[in-house]
């Protein structure tokens, strides 16, 4: 018999397919470990029919939607399970809206988002898979989204 | 076509028709320009002028088109003379011009201050230049002279010279003329070269622009030459700027490869890029270039504000 090497998870959310490497900086958008203090699993290179992933597990925490689009961001063929009584009570793949609001910093020094001003970063999607965002304001493109996650 | 309230931003805010439209309106301004006859569509209204970097010729040529209208002028040119000095944010300061004026026209250091500024104000935002960003009336100012001397612009050769990487005004001008049909050549030092992204949106609009380091061969059948300085406050470190200025120079010896009714055009100020001796002869359009600024933004300034036009 194959033993597990992650266990299920009674209650919480399983962000899967995520792309191989970057469980880390999920956990990062995810403020993890500072934002929980329940028990987190990481699995990464596993072996999948599309090739290696990442899986991560947060046990009691179901992920709003504001937290699904900063993963997307990084990992946009990622797959969020929300788990209710060792059930898989909803699924769905992360999605990117066409605007992303305060989650990014721009990656232009001179972009006046960047100045003391009260707005939040703004940003305008121009392509899914890779992400590719561009800055409402200054309208250059962000290099390194992942480094520029607020 | 409706301009009446609205910001202006990017070129890119403009269809084709929309820029056709202004540049014909800005040609029936051009006698209110000069001052030869006199108009007051825009009296009682107010315009600010706020210039967070130096300006001459844009400002003056806002100030002059709004007086033209019969407008009234107010604003500051020198920030250092301003609550910005204390800390004031740029929201504020936007949100005290919009209370004391109907129109707001800003020229600052950097990029998206202008779209940002549409946010705290009602009334609407003129683009004078935002770091390295857009500069739209140069751009409609630069397709106003264009058309005017040429009569057309649909297959025109041009040539983008100098700074083409951090100068905002090549930028709008390449989208702009490709849109309307030009044939681009971009000639600049190997690291100033225009962007991927610009050459892209060019090759989307119309014909796919060329790139080359050789001036004499552009120049040889072109319509129009487009120089721009190379900017030293755009550079991050002195040694950098050091090493491309100068690359290009446009003289007598050049203008033996042009063509005899070549134009020669600059947003100005310029520094060494073009030698003085230039001036003198025909090809040399900037001067000329810098007052259509007047008509161009009389024309914009009475589309947005004015109840009553021409």
């Amino acid at each position: 018999m194959k033993k597990l090497k992650i266990t299920p998870i009674k209650d919480g959310t399983v962000i899967d397919h995520i792309t191989s490497g970057f469980a880390v900086k999920v956990l990062h958008i995810l403020r993890i470990p500072e934002s929980t203090s329940s028990v987190v699993s990481v699995a990464m290179n596993v072996k999948s029919k599309i090739g290696k992933k990442d899986i991560v597990k947060v046990e009691n925490r179901e992920l709003d939607t504001k937290e699904v689009d900063k993963i997307a961001l990084i990992a946009p063929k990622a797959t969020i399970n929300i788990i209710r009584d060792y059930e898989v009570a909803e699924k769905h793949k992360v999605h990117l809206p066409a605007e992303i609001v305060g989650i990014v910093k721009c990656s232009n020094p001179t972009c006046i988002s960047n100045a003391k001003e009260p707005v939040k970063s703004r940003f305008l999607l121009v392509s899914d898979d890779p992400p590719c965002i561009k800055c409402y304001y200054c309208e250059r493109e962000t290099e390194d989204i992942a480094e520029r996650i607020i | 076509m409706d301009f009446k309230n609205r910001d202006v931003i990017s070129i890119k805010d403009f269809s084709k028709e929309e820029i056709i439209y202004v540049i014909n309106y800005a040609k029936k301004m051009m006698p209110y320009a000069k001052g030869e006859k006199h108009i007051d569509i825009l009296k009682g209204k107010i315009l600010s002028t706020l210039f967070f970097e130096p300006s001459t010729r844009t400002r003056l040529s806002f100030e002059s088109a709004m007086n033209r209208l019969g407008g009234r002028v107010i604003g500051f040119a020198d920030p250092n003379a301003t609550s910005q000095k204390k800390g004031e944010s740029l929201a504020d300061t936007i949100r005290m011009a919009d209370s004391y004026s109907d129109v707001i026209v800003i020229r600052h250091p950097q990029e998206g201050a202008a779209r940002l500024s549409t946010e705290f104000a009602e009334s609407p935002v003129l683009n004078a230049g935002d770091g390295a960003g857009h500069h739209p009336t140069q751009c409609l100012l630069d397709l106003f002279t264009i058309v005017t001397e040429k009569k057309k612009i649909k297959g025109d050769k041009i040539v983008l010279l100098g700074d083409l990487k951090y100068g905002r005004t090549v930028h709008s001008l390449a989208y702009a003329l490709s849109l309307l049909g030009a044939e681009l050549s971009f000639v600049s030092p190997e690291s100033l070269k225009m962007p991927k992204e610009i050459i892209n949106e060019c090759k989307e609009q119309g014909p796919e622009p060329s790139s080359t380091s050789n001036l004499e061969k552009a120049v040889k059948d072109a319509d129009v030459l487009y120089v721009t300085r190379i900017q030293r406050e755009r550079f991050p470190d002195a040694e950098e700027y050091n090493r491309v200025v100068g690359t290009y120079k446009v003289d007598i010896n050049l203008l033996k490869y042009a063509k005899e009714d070549l134009i020669i055009m600059h947003p100005l100020p310029r520094v060494v890029e073009i030698d003085p001796e230039v001036d003198k002869t025909p090809h040399a359009l900037y001067f000329k270039q810098a007052f259509n600024g007047v008509p161009v933004r009389m024309a914009l300034l009475s589309l947005i504000l004015g109840d009553r036009q021409l």
